[in-house]
């Protein structure tokens, strides 16, 4: 069991290297001077700058020397500097990271939470207008583009109706204190997290409405009904754990088509993460906050991919105790 | 490299036939193709998504030459609405150009950098999904790690700074798409190789003397199509979104006109034209939803009996 899951750490890391080494092969297959890639069109103007540069990430030394300069200061944790902030691109990103967090932990709760309600009722009764409408929501789902989503629903819930607020993640006047700051918070929230979780709720409910169907004809469940368990203890206690399996499996696979997703979805709501700071970047031709950007979520995508993979242990014992046997 | 001749050729060509796509089951197996091909007309929604993309199709191939007016041209006042005006029966956007025309000729540039990437992803999946599959062992463990760094990487972000770094045309986006969109291939060609490559018809055009090229190509990856079909439909999906995505987000080829690039400049008026917007984004949503709608019909047609799944 922990060698298993040293080995596991052991591969994310070498995924991580692998980013590092990515980053490097983008500033140097960039046509153009890779010094003038890393402080971008802002730091470009400026000779005693790019000398630094040079000196900095010893780009007049062999290609592996700067390889290796490369990861030691990726690795410590500098990503360089804004020319156009004058600012290290990690207080950069760190202030950034928080919200698209939120946005993407919002949005997969939703998505996970409500996908496999929708699924388990679906499965229940496969024939009823509830699971047509589900397969048919699925593919609508699918197949809208997200930031064309999230314009619609502004258009309905912001304007006009007037519900919720429009963009942006504070009214310029909240209240004072910690509640009013969350309520705020929230309320900005509610679009955003909507919107994305949409296209991810299509998707589970119609995976765990598969799996579940497929659990529900197998031999322990029969076995559960046949003891004269309730239907509801059967579905919820027995046939359900095994059947978000694939769930989870999916939430691992797609992590990163979600956080893509992510950065669509905050260049329509103006939330002010890592996706908004990505775009600007681009607009700015501030290169290093862009590759630090795909730095850090290329890492959080790892780090979920991890979280999955831990988290089968918790919830299918046999993947535990397989291991264990073989150590 | 015309292998060892005359029974190589027959083996691999008759057994790579005689098992079928496992579709038709039951007693008109004899003809797997059209038994599927039965099936998938028969699904109601499968042929709606065929009529969809075909309407979407000659919309974008004839529907310049019909409506013939230039999507860059300012037509009219900006910002009418929808039904206001002749010369814009779909209003104007925050220029004054033409929705209509907009949404006719922006398809041109989203199907043909799609069906770029799509071929992309394509070829650089299956062939990297073959070779794992196939041979297995070292190729495979080394292969599969490089898929699943692919994997890791945030599709989009990756595309929008390969196209930020280099010059953002047509090439360039399909190029970006087509890098981070390959790794699912690659898992379902690997996935079916090997399944395949250790059946009884794949072990006798082995012992007939078919070199592993010839097997993989004439013998294995035939019938290891209806996946790769269903999911070479589903892609086309997924990489019309992303470049509407990258189009959304400024990061199109600038010289053209795309569904994606019309909702990302009217972005700042869309709450007082959600003409200007909506419309586009019903001309990308219902092209997806062909490809999706295809893709799952193709999808029950080749497995009858997960219908409904």
């Amino acid at each position: 069991m922990l060698r298993s899951i040293a080995a596991r750490i052991a591969q994310a890391l070498g995924l991580i290297l692998a980013v590092m080494c990515l980053n490097f092969l983008l500033i140097h297959l960039t046509p153009g001077d890779p010094a003038t890639v890393i402080v971008g069109e802002s730091g470009a103007g400026d000779p005693e700058l790019l000398e630094e540069i040079r000196a900095q990430y010893g780009l007049d030394r062999p290609f592996v020397v700067q390889l290796g300069t490369y990861i030691g200061r990726v690795a410590t944790g500098d990503l360089g500097e804004s020319y156009f902030f004058n600012q290290s691109v990690t207080s950069l990103i760190s202030a950034r990271l928080w919200p698209t967090v939120l946005l993407v932990g919002t949005a997969l709760s939703f998505a996970v939470a409500a996908g496999t309600m929708v699924g388990v009722a679906t499965a229940r009764r496969p024939e009823s207008p509830l699971s047509h409408g589900a397969t048919v929501l699925a593919l609508v789902g699918f197949s809208m583009p997200v930031f064309w989503t999230g314009i619609m629903l502004v258009i309905l819930f912001a304007s006009t109706w007037k519900l919720l607020p429009v963009q942006g993640w504070h009214d310029v006047s909240y209240g004072e204190g910690m509640l009013a700051n969350v309520l705020d918070v929230g309320e900005h929230l509610v679009l955003p997290a909507l919107t994305l979780g949409l296209i991810y709720l299509a998707q589970y409910s119609r995976l765990s409405r598969a799996s579940m169907l497929e659990v529900l004809e197998s031999d322990y469940v029969r076995t559960a009904r046949a003891k004269g368990l309730g239907e509801r203890r059967v579905v919820y206690k027995h046939a359900l754990r095994n059947a978000v399996i694939p769930v989870v499996t999916v939430i691992g696979l797609q992590f990163g088509a979600l956080l893509s997703g992510a950065l669509l979805v905050e260049t329509v709501f103006n939330w002010p993460g890592l996706g908004r700071l990505a775009f600007d970047s681009i607009l700015r031709r501030d290169t290093s906050v862009l590759l630090g950007v795909l730095m850090v979520s290329s890492v959080m995508v790892i780090v979920a991919n991890l979280l999955t993979d831990l988290l089968y242990t918790i919830i299918d014992p046999r993947i535990r105790l397989r291991e264990r046997s073989n150590v | 490299m015309s292998d060892s001749a005359g029974l190589g050729d027959v083996a691999a060509a008759d057994m790579g036939v005689t098992p079928g796509l496992g579709a038709g089951g039951g007693a008109g197996a004899a003809r797997p193709g059209r038994e599927t091909f039965r099936l998938f007309v028969r699904n109601k929604a499968a042929v709606v998504g065929v009529l969809m993309l075909a309407g979407v199709v000659f919309m974008t191939v004839a529907g310049p030459r019909l409506y013939d007016q230039d999507p860059k041209d300012i037509v009219a006042r900006p910002l009418i609405g929808p039904g206001e005006l002749t010369e814009a029966r779909l209003g104007t956007d925050y220029l004054g150009r033409d929705v209509l025309a907009g949404v006719i000729n922006g398809g041109g540039t989203s199907l043909t950098v799609a069906a770029m990437a799509a071929a992309m992803v394509l070829v650089i999946g299956i062939g990297i999904g073959a070779v794992a599959g196939y041979y297995g062992g070292w190729a495979d463990s080394a292969l599969m790690r490089f898929t699943e760094f692919f994997q890791v990487l945030p599709a989009l972000l990756f595309a929008m700074v390969v196209v930020a770094l280099f010059e953002p045309s047509m090439w360039t986006i399909a190029f970006a798409i087509g890098v981070v969109a390959w790794p699912g291939i690659a898992r379902i060609t690997r996935a079916e190789f090997l399944r395949l490559r250790n059946l009884e018809f794949v072990r006798a055009a082995r012992a007939v003397g078919a070199t592993d090229w010839r097997i993989i190509r004439k013998v294995v990856f035939p019938n290891a199509l209806p996946p790769l079909i269903v999911s070479a439909t589903l892609i086309m999906g997924t990489a019309i979104l992303f470049e509407a995505g990258l189009a959304f987000l400024g990061l199109g080829d600038p010289n053209t006109t795309s569904w994606g690039l019309m909702i990302g400049l009217n972005r700042g008026n869309f709450l007082t034209a959600w003409w200007s917007v909506t419309f586009p984004g019903l001309a990308i949503f219902f092209t997806v939803l062909s490809f999706s709608l295809i893709g799952d019909g193709l999808q029950d047609a080749y497995n009858p009996k997960l219908r409904g799944r």
